[in-house]
């Protein structure tokens, strides 16, 4: 049952874009179309699953303060918690290549669908804020990380594909010359960001 | 000398990052709800993006174009891991309140936006300076949020109680709590975008 509970809690009440604003760069460039913006939620929930889950086990066998004990008990005392961030980029920046090739062999089809978004998403501020929060709120093990890093990805999916299918019915409405594209979505995200907002009371 | 002023006072307005270039819009919304570690967050972003600026382009012929990203990354995350360290050691209690978006800067778009655009095909000294015109130019914008949301959400500025001392509160005055949420950021940014391109036709799209 906790498993769900970080689940359903990382896709609706903590969601990516509505409550901490990671990734608006690629949400606000690419949801012109709803396929596209489709392929590219598909993409980010497939690299968030896979490299948060590696992180943790980084941070925890690694990084923590006093993980590198299961080596010899001399390295107890040893620190590297701030080689942290370059860790988990570069760990982030290798999996999106992996994951490209892996892809690119095995599902040609999926991967001209998904093509140019797999190397954005490198830089990405979804995928490496999965891995800061990860480290930050100490999940207990491995699987309530993976329905963490599941849940994330799914919350971002679903409003880059609801801000899409808004901004496709948009085209057609009059809208103030200088609001047009950019500064119509910010307000409309917003709004969302208000809907969204009414799962806040909700104790899981 | 004219060429390297502009460089430097373009990002401010009539490029600026946010607004017009439409980069590092995650960090922007998220530390703006008060305005001390705005400007912290600010000062942050224009030391690593002008350092990082120059550093790439003094490497720029070197660099070999299929690797560069993780090249660019490697050296955008150890500066960050200095800010970093050097916040959490003279601002211990705004580096909490930052928490995960000093390391966000890493990927903040606009440090590798003007790494690509800019850094990979101009000299270091221009690069450095359009990496600080850029860092300012998203702090103005951070200023003029974080001043705004800290006046109307919570009634103060840099922490001085501005609402209390008007005697506001005495006739009836309430905070609007709902300018320190998460949503009302960005509405906020859609009225600044509103305002600059009303003024400045040619930015509107088409």
């Amino acid at each position: 049952m906790e498993y769900f509970n970080i689940f359903i809690k990382s896709i609706f009440i903590d969601n990516m874009i509505f409550a901490f604003f990671l990734g608006m760069c690629s949400y606000l460039a690419v949801s012109k179309t709803v396929k596209t913006s489709l392929g590219l939620g598909v993409a980010v929930t497939f690299v968030l699953t896979i490299t948060v889950p590696v992180n943790y086990l980084l941070n925890k066998y690694v990084l923590e303060p006093g993980a590198l004990s299961w080596i010899s008990d001399s390295l107890k005392g040893v620190d590297l918690s701030f080689l942290s961030l370059i860790m988990f980029i570069a760990v982030i920046a290798a999996i999106t290549q992996i994951v490209e090739m892996v892809v690119e062999k095995f599902s040609p089809a999926l991967y001209n669908s998904l093509g140019i978004f797999l190397p954005l998403i490198a830089v990405n501020c979804a995928v490496m804020g999965g891995s800061l929060f990860m480290q930050q709120r100490a999940y207990d093990n491995i699987g309530e990380v993976t329905c963490f890093a599941l849940g994330s990805g799914i919350g971002w999916l679903l409003a880059i594909v609801g801000i899409a299918a808004i901004r496709e019915k948009l085209r057609y409405s009059h809208i103030p010359p200088a609001l047009k594209g950019v500064g119509i979505t910010f307000i409309i995200t917003g709004l969302m960001g208000l809907a969204f907002m009414s799962f806040m009371g909700i104790k899981l | 000398m004219s060429k390297n002023k502009k460089l430097f006072t373009t990002p401010l307005l009539k490029n600026n990052p946010i607004t017009v270039q439409v980069l590092g819009i995650c960090s922007c919304l998220a530390v703006t709800a008060q305005l001390k570690p705005a400007v912290v967050m600010a000062l942050s972003v224009t030391v690593v993006v002008a350092l990082s600026n120059f550093i790439i382009s003094l490497m720029r012929n070197t660099i070999p174009p299929r690797i560069r990203i993780i090249v660019q990354l490697v050296v955008v995350s150890a500066l960050v891991i200095l800010v970093n360290q050097v916040l959490m050691a003279y601002v211990y209690d705004v580096s909490k309140q930052l928490s995960v978006y000093v390391g966000l800067i890493i990927t903040n778009c606009i440090v590798m936006g003007r790494l690509e655009a800019f850094a990979m095909s101009h000299k270091p000294w221009e690069s450095f300076l359009d990496g600080v015109g850029n860092g300012l130019g998203y702090g103005i914008i951070l200023v003029i949020l974080g001043f705004f949301r800290e006046l109307f959400g919570s009634g103060t500025i840099w922490g001085y109680p501005v609402m209390e001392k008007l005697g506001m509160y005495k006739i009836g005055y309430e905070n609007n709590g709902l300018v320190i949420m998460a949503p009302m950021a960005l509405i906020l940014v859609g009225v600044i975008i509103w305002i600059q391109r009303s003024k400045d036709k040619e930015l509107c799209e088409k």
